[in-house]
């Protein structure tokens, strides 16, 4: 097996390009990203690693702005996903001085897998080992999420999760998202809140949530706005587990 | 037969063109735009070879918003002028130079107004007062004597007006009508254009 593993382009006997399945565990090592699209707002989630003591917080950015209109968060490697967002910034400015017109959220989401795929087929590059999440508003204002992945695929979701414990996030998302939350703003940001809080610890210092509107542009919230929707939440869990256990009592 | 003026005034920059788009002896348009936006607080009149202008004036454009988004401010006026001279420069002696002359318009919170001008061979000057095209000829000569550097918003317009006059009497070609933007601390602002029934001719 050891064999197949070296050179990108050789495929193993069974049919595994083992390269692409490193990346993507490299991807599973890095800290979680959610993203959840409502009807008039998208909203990106983020897990903070705690960083040392002499480093400079606001320097750690794991959520980028690509263009007026589109922003993406990642999971994996950050050099990696540097080269991506400055690629993709260029290829959203080369498509509005070509055409006249801002990208399609699909579009540049199409340009940054297909800059992937390239990096799984040539000889002596190994593939980007970052997943990214693109969310953003078209022209004609239909809200987008996409994900990428090393391999170079790519899917729009109503919402997903990438990087370490993202299987968990995804099914409290699954259980937890519908059409109800999705036309709410704040209960799509509540949502993206909770889904992160399955995984991380409480508190504004542990995350970053970024909100995108239709006419606006990206809007990365304040660590007390956090610390209010996370307080919400905790009161309506304490509620919760109180009924329950009235309940408990009665029966 | 392009003309383009600007001026500095107190805390603004002044920037008009004329509006016509002449194709041999056909005038396409009389209302046609040569001024872009480069950023909130700047603006640039390009004229000269009609394409070039466009894909110049377009080019420099989106590769300052790319700065910008890259670097989630906007450049300086002060960067924005050097780096479209550079552009200009580096064409000059290259596969396709660009035929165009320019005037950059700008507000700084740390510069103040600065009024750069470029002409087609990347020769750049941070001037109080600026004219490209023929017109050139007989505007500066006006501004040299009128100008002051303390003008309220409507002395410029007048003083605009009179350059036109001037035009009207003694430059062979007629200038219908020139649109007129000025830029300061708050941003980008459009007058309405100054149209042939306005011109003033300048009483000494």
């Amino acid at each position: 097996m050891s064999r197949y593993d070296r050179a990108i382009t050789v495929f193993s006997p069974d049919g595994h390009l083992f390269q692409v399945e490193y990346a993507q565990e490299a991807v599973k090592k890095g800290s979680t990203a959610v993203g959840v699209r409502g009807n008039d707002i998208v909203v990106l989630g983020i897990e903070k690693k705690s960083v040392p003591k002499l480093q400079e917080e606001r320097t750690v950015r794991k959520i980028c702005m690509i263009d007026d209109h589109v922003c993406m968060a990642f999971a994996g490697l950050t050099a990696d996903a540097r080269i991506i967002v400055n690629r993709a910034r260029l290829e959203c400015q080369s498509h509005r001085l070509t055409v006249e017109d801002p990208v399609t959220i699909e579009y540049i989401t199409r340009y940054i897998a297909t800059v992937k795929q390239r990096y799984t087929q040539s000889n002596g590059r190994r593939p980007f080992g970052l997943s990214a999440l693109v969310v953003g508003f078209d022209y004609d204002g239909t809200p987008h999420l996409y994900q990428t992945d090393p391999s170079g695929t790519y899917h729009a979701w109503k919402a997903n999760a990438i990087g370490r414990s993202a299987k968990t996030v995804r099914d409290f998302l699954e259980q937890n998202y519908n059409e109800e939350v999705a036309s709410n703003e704040d209960d799509t940001i509540k949502l993206t809140v909770k889904a992160l809080l399955e995984v991380v610890q409480s508190g504004s210092k542990s995350m970053e949530i970024a909100v995108m509107r239709r006419k606006g542009s990206l809007k990365i919230l304040e660590a007390s706005e956090v610390d209010k929707i996370v307080a919400v939440i905790e009161k309506e869990k304490a509620v919760e587990a109180e009924k329950k256990q009235k309940k408990g009592k009665s029966s | 037969m392009e003309f383009s003026i600007g001026f500095q005034g107190d805390n603004f920059v002044m920037l008009a063109t004329d509006s016509a788009a002449v194709h041999s002896i056909v005038m396409f348009k009389q209302d046609h735009e040569k001024t872009i936006k480069l950023g909130s607080n700047t603006i640039m009149s390009i004229t000269g070879q009609s394409g070039d202008t466009t894909q110049f004036g377009e080019y420099i454009q989106k590769n300052l918003q790319l700065y910008k988004i890259k670097n989630g401010y906007e450049m300086s006026t002060h960067g924005m002028a050097n780096y479209t001279r550079k552009q200009l420069a580096d064409a000059l002696r290259s596969r396709g130079p660009y035929q165009v002359n320019s005037l950059i318009a700008g507000y700084d919170k740390n510069e103040g107004c600065g009024l750069y001008f470029m002409d087609y061979l990347a020769s750049m000057m941070k001037v109080p007062f600026a004219a490209h095209g023929y017109g050139s000829y007989f505007v500066l000569s006006i501004l040299d004597r009128w100008y002051r550097p303390d003008m309220t918003k409507e002395e410029a317009v007048t003083l605009l007006k009179r350059c036109m006059g001037e035009l009207k009497t003694r430059f062979i070609v007629n200038l219908p009508a020139i649109n007129v933007k000025f830029v300061d601390d708050e941003g980008i602002h459009e007058l309405p254009p100054i149209t042939e029934s306005e011109y003033e001719k300048l009483t000494l």
